[in-house]
């Protein structure tokens, strides 16, 4: 029976989303190979051990923790020796973390410490025998990968949001590990971190996104975006590199291949023609609709609903019916 | 400043893509390849830091069949100095065997900076970078989108999911470049006549046995065919019908 180590994320001393799905996907990983144990790995600063208890939600039958003021931004070096060392003293089978921005930079980075191969972007995996198969996109999601991992442990980065996992909850015990070697004394060091200050949803969390593109034509038409999401009640804003690029919206807003990947229940997009590299963070989405004005935008091959038009005529049409639908319901 | 940049031909992205018979590898017919655009947006990085040193080197280094040496002049007629091949029959979709043949060739090589992509379009790892750091036990800043270089030390933006962080650094180190960083500038006339003359060494690339390998490839499921509900304004009151009685998402 496989043990399996899952790294939790944390950002400012919170656990991030993508650290419970580690743990979840741990928790099916081990029960769909005949049990086996998930030890949640939570690395932060002083106070951070606090979320430990709730691990057991997501399926942890251990929660290691390590509090170090040294640990209070990402740190790359340290986090990597502490998760190295982690995997080669248990018995870990597997190592999984998120695939989002932290995650990939910490698995390639155990995987050299160790010398174990690494596979991130994953959206599916299981253990067979001494292999671990899964499931990558490649070439921006126009081809799905099976690809076999060989090697005890294996890192596995997965996409956020990718492997669902229903509840499994246990009361977990919890340790507390020690630092390997001096955690201050790396060469890479975060000397900042500065958290968005918006307050909608977050484009991972949002079941509704509503994503503008350059057919907005300008930073103020924005306002046509966010209206309808506001309408939405329940939705996030979304933008394409055209708009990024132009400075209209941040770059934390870009969804695709260079931005977010999102698989929202509904995603609206405005004024996007539809490049692979923008289908490629949202073609998973359950429902998409779109609004162009060009009938041959390539936004309408996977679009399930499209209106061809105007934005500036059907956008505000739009935000009024949704909330009248809303305020009727 | 001596700076390696090392590039990977890919394939162009907007192509239409086909599995081969073996149903382990895309079909190349009709493909058409260039450089991977994060390892352009690399190079020019490194061609922008060697004009404000003033003086220096930018060495190209690209893993893969002989039909790599495009992508290598491409960049020297971008300005870069010269090229090394590391000459493979394929590229193995195990980033730790590219990374360990990279960081062998480029082992005592004597350069201040490293510069990968932050991730290669194809095969979607963005994993190579940082293996080869490691191996080089040289430190490492991933997915960057600015970088200011100043007395020995380096200090990077990486961008996060809705926020930013700042990693400072002492060199020689390697970093992986996102988007964000700068555009790559275009070949100029003069430029690709100069890259013909330029050194491209070629070696063999020692490659180990893949640990990871590719089982099957396949198309994703086609999402079904959507409809056009209508034109303007006077298609909202149907597509409002259909979001609540058909998607269920109102
Ligand atoms: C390596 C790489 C990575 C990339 N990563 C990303 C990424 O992560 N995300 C991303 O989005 N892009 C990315 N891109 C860029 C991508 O290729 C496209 O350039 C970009 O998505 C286009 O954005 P857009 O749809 O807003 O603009 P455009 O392609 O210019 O489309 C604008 C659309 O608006 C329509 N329109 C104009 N006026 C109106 C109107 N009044 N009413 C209705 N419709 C109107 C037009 O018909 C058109 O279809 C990447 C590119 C590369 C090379
Ligand atoms: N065959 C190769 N030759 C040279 N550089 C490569 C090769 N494969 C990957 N790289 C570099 O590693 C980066 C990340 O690749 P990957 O980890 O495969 O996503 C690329 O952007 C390149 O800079």
């Amino acid at each position: 029976m496989p043990t399996i180590l899952a790294y939790v994320e944390t950002r400012a001393g919170a656990v991030r989303k993508v650290g419970l799905e580690a743990v979840a996907a741990a928790r099916a990983t081990a029960d769909a190979a005949g049990g086996g144990e998930v030890h949640a790995l939570v690395v932060g600063a002083p106070g951070v051990g606090a979320a430990a208890g709730a691990l057991g939600e997501d399926g942890a039958d251990a929660v290691l923790v390590l509090e170090h003021p040294a640990f209070e931004r990402y740190n790359p070096e340290a986090t990597s020796a502490v998760v190295a060392d982690r995997l080669t003293r248990g018995g870990y089978r597997l190592g999984l973390l998120g695939s989002s921005a932290q995650g990939r930079d910490l698995a390639p980075r155990v995987a050299g410490v160790l010398g174990v191969p690494v596979v991130t972007d994953v959206t599916a995996l299981r253990l067979e025998g001494e292999d671990v198969v899964v499931t990558h996109p490649i070439d921006t999601g126009k081809v799905i990968a099976t690809l076999v991992v060989r090697g005890t442990p294996a890192l596995v980065a997965l996409r956020p949001g990718a492997v669902a996992a229903g509840p499994a909850p246990r009361q977990p015990r919890v340790e507390t590990i020690a630092a390997v070697g001096d955690p201050a004394a790396t060469r890479v060091v975060t000397t900042e971190l500065t958290l968005g200050t918006s307050t909608r949803l977050d484009l991972g969390d949002a079941p509704v996104i509503v994503s503008g593109g350059r057919g907005l034509r300008s930073a103020e038409n924005f306002r046509l975006v966010e209206e309808l999401a506001g309408a939405f009640g329940n939705a996030a804003v979304g933008a394409t590199r055209a708009v990024t690029d132009e400075g209209w919206r941040p770059h934390s807003e870009q969804i695709g291949q260079t931005g977010r990947l999102v698989s929202p229940d509904l995603y609206v997009a405005v004024g996007i023609s539809g490049a692979i590299q923008h289908l490629a963070g949202m073609r998973t989405s359950r429902t998409i609709v779109a609004i162009n004005k060009d009938k041959d935008a390539p936004i309408f091959k996977v679009a399930d609903y499209g209106i061809v038009g105007d934005v500036f005529e059907v956008v505000p049409a739009l935000t009024a019916a949704v909330r009248a639908a809303r305020s009727a319901s | 400043m001596k700076i390696a940049v090392c590039i990977k031909r890919v394939p162009v992205q907007e192509g239409r893509f086909a599995i081969a018979p073996s149903g382990t590898a895309i079909d190349e017919a009709g493909l058409k390849y260039d450089v991977n655009d994060f390892d352009l947006w690399a190079v020019e990085a490194a061609l922008r830091l060697k004009e404000k040193a003033g003086q220096g080197e930018v060495v190209i280094v690209s893993l893969g069949p002989d039909a790599v040496q495009e992508q290598i002049r491409k960049a020297l007629s971008m300005g870069a100095d010269r090229g090394l091949q590391l000459r493979a029959s394929a590229v193995p979709p195990d980033p730790f065997v590219v990374a360990t043949a990279l960081a062998d060739a480029l082992r005592g090589g004597g350069y201040d900076l490293i510069l990968f992509g932050r991730v290669a379009v194809d095969d979607a790892f963005g994993a190579t970078g940082a293996i080869a750091a490691h191996l080089l036990g040289l430190p490492c800043v991933t997915g960057i989108s600015t970088l200011e270089i100043a007395n020995g030390r380096g200090r990077a933006r990486r961008e996060l999911e809705g926020a930013q962080e700042v990693m400072e650094f002492p060199l020689p180190a390697v970093l992986t470049i996102d988007e964000g960083l700068n555009k790559e500038r275009l070949p100029s006339l003069k430029g690709i006549m100069a890259a013909k003359k330029k050194p491209l060494e070629v070696r063999a690339a020692t490659l180990a046995e893949p640990r990871v390998t590719v089982r099957r490839l396949e198309l994703p499921a086609e999402r079904a065919a959507g409809r056009i509900v209508g034109q303007g304004a006077a298609a909202v009151p149907e597509l409002v019908r259909l979001l609540q009685t058909e998607a269920k998402v109102l």
